[in-house]
C-alpha cells in the first residue's frame, strides 16, 4: 500500500503492507535502526517515535496510519551530526548503561521537553513510567532531563 | 510478535465505513488510535481480515459543552480530555479518572470510542459512562441510533454493538456545578490495568446526599454501578458511620474477579477501601475545584 510521510525533514514515499508497524517499516525499509524494539505490544517505550509532535508508541501504529504525518525518531534528535543538548545531558548524567531503551527515552524526553521545557521532576517521572529502563534506576534520567530544561527553554525563546 | 496479516481501509464518510464492515460479514475491526486492538492482535487474541481506520472521517474528534450536557466524538483521545480546562469544570470527574489511563505516549493515541468498543473491565472511560448514565451515539447501515453506555457493554470485552455498526460520539448529561465527586484507582503502577477502582458522584440537598451514583471497575467481570452502595448513600449526611456503611454495602454486592495479580478476597477488601477514599476525597470537591 502507497504511503507518504516525512521522518526527520525528508519526504518519504513507500510501498507497505498494511500489517508493518511504522516502527518496522524505518527500521527495516527505510535502515533508520536508532528505534529498538522491545516488547512489541506497547508495554515497554523502547520504539517511541514522535508523530505530528507527539510522542507515540511505533509499534502501536501503522505505517499505512502514518500517511501525511511528520515523523522524527532518535536519529531526528541530533543536530549537524552533534549531539543534542539532551543528548549530551544524558552523557554527562551517566543516564544510560546498555542503551537499548535509550532511544525510546530521549525520544519521548524530547516530545515532552519541546512542548514544555519547564516541566518539574514529578511530571517528567510521570511520563517516563511509559519507558521501561532495567539498567539505570531512572534517578540520573530525570537528572538529565531536568538539566536538559535550560536548552530547550532557550531553543523556545 | 509481528501482527497478523489483514487488509486496512481508510474510509471518508461513516456511510463507506458502515458499507466495509457490513461486507465483511463479521470479519472487520474498526481501528481507532489502535493502543488496545494492536496488542491484542500482536497476542493473536484477535486476526482480523480487515482494519476500517476511521481517522479520515471528519466530525469524530469534537468536544462540545453546553447547558444540556457534553458530546464527546469518538475519536476524542485521552491527551485532548485531559488537555481540556473546559471539560474539567464541566465535568471534574471525567479527566481525574482519565489521568489513570495507561502512560504518555498511550493517551496521545488512545481514543474513548476504541475505549468503548474494546470494553475492558479494568478500563476507566467505559466506568465513568456507566456512572455518569451517558448515552453512547452508534451509526449503522439503517442509521444512527442511541444506547445507554450499560446496555453497551455486555461483558468483558464484550458489547451489543453489531457487526456493522460504529460508535460516533458519547453525551453526558449535565453537571450541575455543586455536584462532589471522587474517584480512586488501585493498580500495580500508575497506568497499570486497575486491580479495582471506585467512581462517586452526588448532590446535595441541604447537607443531605442526593442522586448518589457509585460505579466499580477492574474488580468485576464489568464496569457496574452498586445500588446498594448508592442506597447507602442516599438521603444521609456524610460522616464516617454512612461512609463506612457505603463501604460495606460495595464490597458486599459485587462479585469480585480472580486473576494472578489480585483474588476475589482481596478485590473485595480494596473496593471497600477505594469506596471510603473516593467519599473521603469528595467531601473537599464541588463542581472543578479539587481540594
Amino acid at each position: 500500500m502507497k504511503t507518504c510521510f516525512t521522518v526527520n525533514g525528508r519526504r518519504t514515499e513507500i510501498d507497505v503492507t498494511p500489517r508493518t508497524t511504522l516502527a518496522d517499516c524505518l527500521r527495516r525499509d527505510l535502515g533508520l535502526t536508532g528505534t529498538h524494539l522491545g516488547c512489541e505490544h506497547g508495554v515497554c517505550g523502547a520504539c517511541t517515535l514522535i508523530v505530528d509532535g507527539e510522542a507515540v508508541r511505533g509499534c502501536l501504529v501503522l505505517a499505512v496510519q502514518a500517511d501525511g504525518c511528520e515523523i522524527t525518531t532518535v536519529e531526528g534528535i541530533e543536530k549537524d551530526d552533534a549531539l543534542s543538548p539532551l543528548q549530551e545531558a544524558f552523557r554527562r548524567h551517566h543516564a544510560l548503561q546498555c542503551g537499548f531503551c535509550t532511544a525510546g527515552i530521549l525520544t519521548t524526553l524530547h516530545a515532552l521537553l519541546s512542548e514544555n521545557p519547564d516541566v518539574e521532576a514529578d511530571e517528567i517521572r510521570d511520563v517516563l513510567s511509559g519507558n521501561i529502563c532495567r539498567c539505570t534506576g531512572y534517578i540520573p534520567i530525570v537528572e538529565a532531563a531536568l538539566d536538559a530544561r535550560e536548552a530547550y527553554r532557550a531553543a523556545g525563546s | 510478535m509481528k501482527l497478523p496479516a489483514f487488509d486496512y481501509a481508510c474510509p471518508e464518510t461513516l456511510a463507506e465505513a458502515t458499507g466495509i464492515l457490513a461486507a465483511s460479514e463479521g470479519g472487520a475491526r474498526i481501528i481507532a488510535g489502535g493502543q488496545s486492538l494492536l496488542p491484542i492482535m500482536a497476542f493473536r487474541l484477535a486476526a482480523p481480515e480487515i482494519l476500517v481506520d476511521l481517522r479520515r472521517i471528519p466530525g469524530l474528534r469534537d468536544i462540545e459543552i453546553g447547558d444540556d450536557g457534553i458530546r464527546l466524538g469518538a475519536l476524542v483521545r485521552w491527551r485532548d480530555i485531559l488537555d481540556s480546562a473546559e471539560l474539567a469544570r464541566a465535568i471534574p470527574l471525567l479527566p481525574d479518572a482519565i489521568g489513570h489511563v495507561a502512560h504518555y505516549q498511550v493517551r496521545n493515541r488512545g481514543t474513548l470510542g476504541g475505549s468503548l468498543g474494546h470494553a475492558d473491565s479494568a478500563a476507566e472511560f467505559p466506568c465513568i459512562a456507566i456512572t455518569c448514565e451517558a448515552e453512547i451515539e452508534v451509526v449503522g447501515p439503517a442509521g444512527t441510533r442511541r444506547l445507554a453506555a450499560g446496555e453497551l457493554i455486555v461483558g468483558p470485552m464484550e458489547t451489543s454493538l453489531g457487526e456493522d455498526e460504529i460508535i460516533t460520539a458519547v453525551r453526558f448529561p449535565a453537571w450541575p456545578a455543586s455536584r462532589r465527586w471522587g474517584f480512586d484507582e488501585f493498580a500495580l503502577r500508575h497506568g497499570d490495568l486497575a486491580i479495582a477502582a471506585v467512581a462517586i458522584f452526588y448532590d446535595l440537598d441541604g447537607s443531605r446526599i442526593v442522586n448518589a451514583h457509585v460505579g466499580v471497575m477492574g474488580a468485576t467481570e464489568t464496569p457496574r454501578r452498586l445500588a446498594s452502595a448508592e442506597a447507602a448513600l442516599d438521603g444521609h449526611e456524610l460522616n464516617d458511620a454512612v461512609i463506612a456503611a457505603a463501604a460495606e454495602a460495595a464490597a458486599a454486592e459485587i462479585e469480585p474477579t480472580e486473576d494472578m495479580h489480585a483474588s476475589a478476597a482481596y478485590r473485595r477488601s480494596l473496593v471497600a477501601t477505594l469506596t471510603k477514599r473516593a467519599l473521603r476525597a469528595s467531601q473537599n470537591r464541588e463542581g472543578g475545584k479539587a481540594e
